[in-house]
């Protein structure tokens, strides 16, 4: 319990850090582009993959399971909007992105601390945690947003495919159903998630690559940490973002 | 000059180094040695400040590293080149970009203007054409070159070097030791060397400082280390049978 609690004192210590005065403007909004593309591009395809089977099988799943003869047929496409846009795309394109991202972020920053590349920028009187870790955060809160936006489109598109293939619905009565019933607060819901789980998922990566101690097992060791934390973190943020906005 | 006065470090409990008193002067080779284990990366981590010590000073030209701001502690670490063990270099970035890192972190230097002193600093640890290859394109003792070049883009007062030969084979590493003496000289650096290697001991060791189960135990140059009846110093200086006999060789030259 005291090492969970002392886990949690040093990474908010760590965030402290994290947010202080670029040492040099130029080369920090160098670094925050470098980190939109390894953190936010390269994370497109799997988001797009993922996001047009996924809201096909919603969809699918939707339709199959809608038996009774008094439920309007466009219910399938307001079911599937609001489960992409509520849950699916913020929060599970997260839990995915958490493995990719988090894997990567947890694995860069404790290779840089096992090979001393961290200690060598201490050295030379840079702020490492504020040089290495501010552009992935701003990255990913900046980028992820737009990533989940995109998987929204998709996931749609995946549903109405899905539908239209298999003639279980027209694109006509789909498209009623997705804009029945719409609010633009859902969207913003999905964002402010976003941007929460975003920040969760790139400085927990960060905190265990960047206390990683020892050699190439721990840097392993510390990358699994930090999707699992991070992963449990999401759900728990989840739970009380869902709280405060839809109840 | 580094000044090292009263230093106290442990780690959980277990105390590590005790009491260590010392200087590394200007324009020298200063080296630490002693067993794995003894403190000597611990001393030198210590210094630099990567460690915080319980008690102690750690005077740089009179300037008390420990006690002074994180601000001023910036602007010294600014004047402290460091060569790691493991070079250190930045895998993303390739060798002229690794040399160029300080000075665009630090200077106002233009593009033209880092670059020629990459290519200078480069040319110094003799290593020409090498610009943009990335580290993991290069050997062993070309990473301790790159690493050294790093380190002395921004014209450091102090150099520290973690055991600079580890790895290397006995030629490289007599080029790497000729290389960080060269620049000692040339630049009037204080230079800290931690080591292990025995040649280095004979051939750049100005000031050599032994650590002894984290006691600073010994402190002379690389004439007395020969003569000095020190046991400790001894054993570990001339373990083998053949650095023994290297021993009374030079011995018996004196006389």
């Amino acid at each position: 319990m005291m090492k969970i609690i002392g886990n949690i004192g040093k990474y908010f210590q760590m965030v402290w850090v994290v947010f202080s005065k670029p040492e040099k403007w130029k080369i920090f909004r160098k670094n925050l582009f470098d980190e939109i593309e390894l953190i936010g591009i390269n994370s497109i395809p799997i988001v797009a993959l993922m996001s047009t089977f996924m809201g096909g099988v919603i969809a699918l799943q939707t339709a199959s399971n809608m038996d009774n003869p008094l439920l309007p047929e466009y219910t399938v496409g307001y079911i599937t909007r609001s489960s992409t846009i509520l849950e699916f795309s913020p929060t599970i394109i997260s839990l995915i992105l958490a493995g990719k991202v988090g894997s990567n972020v947890a694995s860069e920053i404790g290779t840089m601390r096992i090979t001393e590349q961290i200690d060598a920028l201490e050295i030379m009187g840079v702020n490492s945690l504020s040089y290495l870790v501010l552009p992935k955060i701003l990255g990913a809160v900046l980028f992820f947003p737009v990533l989940i936006i995109f998987s929204i489109g998709l996931s749609l598109i995946g549903g109405w495919l899905s539908l239209t293939l298999s003639g279980l619905t027209s694109t006509e009565t789909y498209v009623f159903g997705i804009r029945f019933f719409f609010f633009n607060s859902d969207i913003v819901y999905a964002l402010v998630k976003t941007v929460v789980f975003a920040f969760i998922i790139v400085s927990v990566a960060s905190y265990y690559g960047y206390y990683t101690k020892g050699g190439a097992l721990d840097v392993g060791r510390s990358s699994t940490q930090a999707v699992v934390i991070s992963s449990v973190a999401i759900l728990i943020a989840n739970f009380f973002l869902t709280q405060m906005f839809l109840l | 000059m580094i000044e090292v006065k009263n230093l106290n470090k442990s780690f959980g409990g277990m105390q590590v180094l005790f009491d260590i008193n010392t200087n590394f002067e200007k324009g020298k080779v200063n080296l630490i040695i002693g067993q794995s284990g003894s403190g000597k990366s611990v001393l030198a981590k210590c210094i630099v400040g990567l460690h915080k010590p319980e008690t102690g000073e750690v005077l740089f030209d009179g300037r008390n590293f420990i006690t002074m701001s994180r601000s001023d502690r910036t602007e010294i670490r600014k004047e402290i080149g460091m060569l790691f063990q493991g070079s250190a270099l930045f895998d993303s970035m390739t060798v002229e970009e690794n040399v160029m890192f300080p000075l665009s972190m630090f200077t106002k230097m233009t593009k033209k203007e880092m670059l020629d002193r990459a290519n200078f600093c480069l040319e110094r640890v003799n290593l020409v054409g090498k610009n943009k290859l990335f580290p993991a394109e290069t050997s062993g003792g070309m990473q301790k070159r790159i690493a050294i070049a790093r380190a002395i883009s921004m014209n450091p007062k102090y150099l520290f070097c973690d055991e600079p030969n580890s790895g290397l084979d006995p030629q490289t590493a007599l080029v790497i030791d000729n290389l960080i003496r060269e620049i000692t000289y040339e630049y009037e650096m204080t230079t800290v060397v931690i080591t292990h290697d025995m040649n280095s001991v004979i051939e750049i060791g100005d000031n050599i400082l032994f650590i002894y189960q984290g006691k600073n135990w010994w402190q002379g140059d690389s004439k007395s280390i020969i003569t000095t009846d020190n046991i400790e110093i001894s054993e570990f200086v001339y373990a083998s049978e053949f650095m023994k006999e290297i021993r009374s060789n030079m011995i018996d030259k004196r006389k």
